[in-house]
């Protein structure tokens, strides 16, 4: 009668850190590294203005809305003298 | 013979009838005038336009001056009201655009509202008034 071997003998199942080829974990650190290095050099610098911030009246009226309206409110007071 | 003079006569009727129509839609419409309490008090400076399209009391308040002030006001907003609905504007928006109008339209010596919120005497000089004014 023939004795069968189960399996091929293996290595380690796992491949023990700092060996074995440049595998997955490899690629996983270089990504790591370049997301770095990109933070690094990608930094946003903000300057605080020179000019003090005034904050206007109604600051959510826009220029344009005012320019629309401009030639209507003129003949509105025109209209209305009585009151303007 | 007096059947033509009597035509004549009808056509120049007629047509200084068209006429007079005519120079009355030329003319332009005489505007309500200033009540007279307003015109004092606008013109001594305890009164003036505010930025947001309002009259404000400049000096110390007294019970006239709020009146005056109250009544325009009131007056001023229902006007602003049709005429935003109109536009499909706010209250707001059409009020503060008024406001820029209402500014540029004070004489000498009267008094208005610059943007840092003092009261300003107007002169000869443009009005202090905000950026986004026209």
């Amino acid at each position: 009668m023939e004795t069968r071997e189960l399996t091929d003998p293996k290595g380690p199942a796992k491949t023990r850190n700092m060996q074995g080829s440049r595998g997955r974990d490899g690629l996983k650190s270089l990504a790591v590294m370049s997301l770095a290095s990109f933070a690094l050099f990608g930094c946003v610098t903000v300057e605080a203005p020179d000019e003090p911030i005034v904050i206007e009246l109604n600051v959510n009226i826009r220029q344009e809305v005012i320019y629309r309206l401009a030639e209507d409110a003129g003949n509105t007071i025109e209209e209305n003298a009585d009151i303007f | 013979m007096g059947d033509v003079m009597m035509k004549r006569l009808t056509r120049a009727a007629l047509s200084g009838a068209a006429f007079a129509v005519a120079l009355g839609g030329v003319v332009a419409p005489a505007y309500a005038q200033r009540d007279p309490a307003y015109a004092a008090a606008r013109a001594a400076g305890e009164v003036g336009e505010k930025m947001d399209g309002y009259l404000g009391i400049v000096g110390a308040e007294t019970p006239e001056l709020r009146r005056i002030v109250n009544d325009i006001n009131i007056k001023r907003r229902s006007v602003y009201s049709q005429r935003a609905q109109a536009t499909n504007a706010t209250l707001e928006e059409y009020a503060l655009t008024a406001g820029c109008q209402a500014i540029l339209a004070t004489v000498p010596g009267e008094k208005y509202q610059a943007p840092d919120g003092s009261w300003q005497t107007r002169t000869s000089a443009p009005p202090m008034r905000d950026s986004r004014c026209p």
